[in-house]
């Protein structure tokens, strides 16, 4: 696009405007996930016009991954428990661009429901052989890759009986402040998906099939792995505000 | 221009973005998220050195031990090392910061203050902080901004503050201390921090 037309960029800021996506994100005040109670904003938040600190972000760059952080079945002297699995897939925007060179880090609790963490008290043994966290930036297509174990579901006390449905934390940080997203990625067919407040707090059906994974036969390494494909969609951008306003329509 | 369109572009109805989930209760695994020199921005001896520090509190009152809180902002010249920045660049400095919060809900950054920006208005804006919160109980980050005690003029004019409620402006605004900024941060309550929709 060119921008000849409307000046010379110098004299004034053309910058890239991020569309919005409230309908596919979970409320924050949602009773039935007992912690937002005390915690949720219950005041309507003020809309942040997409200025220089919005439309910028930090530039993480390979210094922030270490050699094994990319196969979290690797990083101790011992192989740890469980079912080893690839997870890999693309970090996109809404509008299918690729997201390249882009920090994605992961945790999660080992293969029989426990974190590594002082905090987590469910009775299931630690795996000194598995710590649970990892990191890879995406490459130039936004791809990405990790080796990990399949992590088991966990009790925890929201409500009777309650348990979490196995999943892996992934958090992103995109190109810019506003395409932050820190969400979980969950297995293909869960029975716990029914009773968990946080998976449901996701009230669109489709927007919660946007969290599951696939079944990938082709990332599978024969007698050794299988593999699922989970893609991640960060908030796209439009070229400039004036494209914006002619875009916005439905269609 | 930085910025490029896909020539593969497809008409989108509806942005079908991966919806956010909780942070947890668990980020904090040896070797996760909360990085070694996070709290830290600058090397050993940086001259403009600030030390920001606050409290994030729950609807009760109450400290809340396990958030995260992750700020981002530009340089002491109002500098972003980043590409879609269409300035004149040069700045190292890393911007972002991250820190876990203490059994008493404190966090602290060492970082230097931000200068005023160009807005596309025309407009400029006094010189910020912008700031994430995560923790168990969020389903989504809520974002706030810091602005400074000690810039009453660029405040008056700032296009996102004088757009608040004049009574709840002030949730917004750090405290001077002796080496530095105070903010705290007040998820809930009468007295709660104005958050914002990016
Ligand atoms: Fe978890």
């Amino acid at each position: 696009m060119s921008t000849d037309s409307i000046g010379n960029p110098s004299d004034r800021l053309i910058l890239p405007q991020y569309e919005r996506d409230d309908a596919s994100h979970p409320a924050l005040d949602t009773p039935e996930y007992f912690s937002t109670s005390q915690r949720s904003p219950l005041r309507p938040l003020q809309l942040l016009p997409q200025n220089l600190t919005e439309i910028t972000g930090p530039v993480l760059g390979h210094e922030r991954v270490g050699e094994t952080d990319h196969d979290l079945t690797v990083q101790h002297e011992g192989e740890p428990l469980g079912e080893r699995i690839v997870v890999s897939g693309r970090v996109v925007d809404s509008d299918g661009k690729p997201v390249p060179h882009t920090l994605v880090e992961v945790w999660q609790a080992n293969a029989s429901g426990r974190y590594r963490h002082a905090g987590d008290r469910h009775p299931a043994p630690l795996d000194p052989n598995f710590s649970g966290v990892g990191r890879c930036m995406t490459d130039e297509n936004g791809h990405y890759r990790f080796v990990t174990i399949k992590p088991g579901a966990y009790p925890w006390r929201n409500h009777d009986n309650a348990w979490r449905p196995a999943h892996i934390h992934f958090s992103l940080f995109g190109r810019a402040f506003t395409q932050r997203l820190v969400t979980q990625m969950y297995f293909p067919g869960d029975p716990l998906f029914y009773q968990d407040p946080i998976f449901q707090s996701v009230r669109d059906p489709k927007a919660r099939e946007r969290m599951i994974c696939e079944f990938d036969l082709d990332s599978t390494i024969p007698e050794w792995a299988l593999a699922y494909h989970f893609d991640i969609v960060l908030r796209g951008s439009h070229a400039t505000p004036f494209e914006a306003e002619e875009d916005d329509d439905d269609d | 221009m930085t910025t490029e369109r896909s020539v593969e572009l497809t008409p989108v109805s509806q942005p079908a973005t991966t919806p956010s989930q909780t942070v947890g209760p668990f980020f904090a695994l040896p070797g996760g998220l909360p990085w070694p020199d996070g709290p830290d921005l600058l090397p050993p001896h940086a001259p403009d050195a600030v030390m920001l520090r606050g409290r994030l509190s729950d609807g009760a009152g109450e400290p809340v031990p396990d958030g995260l809180i992750e700020i981002w902002q530009s340089d002491e010249r109002g500098r972003f090392a980043h590409p879609d920045d269409p300035r004149e660049q040069a700045t190292d400095f890393r911007g972002f910061g991250r820190c876990a919060t203490g059994p008493d809900g404190e966090f602290w950054f060492r970082t230097v203050k931000p200068a005023p920006l160009p807005t596309p208005a025309g407009a400029t804006e006094a010189p910020h902080i912008n700031v994430t919160v995560l923790a168990r109980g969020l389903l989504d980050r809520v974002v706030t901004r810091i602005y400074f005690p000690d810039d009453p003029m660029a405040n008056a004019t700032d296009p996102v503050l004088s757009a608040v409620d004049p009574a709840r402006r002030d949730t917004l605004v750090a405290t001077a201390t002796a080496d530095g900024f105070r903010f705290d941060i007040r998820l809930q309550g009468d007295d709660e921090t104005i958050f914002f929709a990016v």
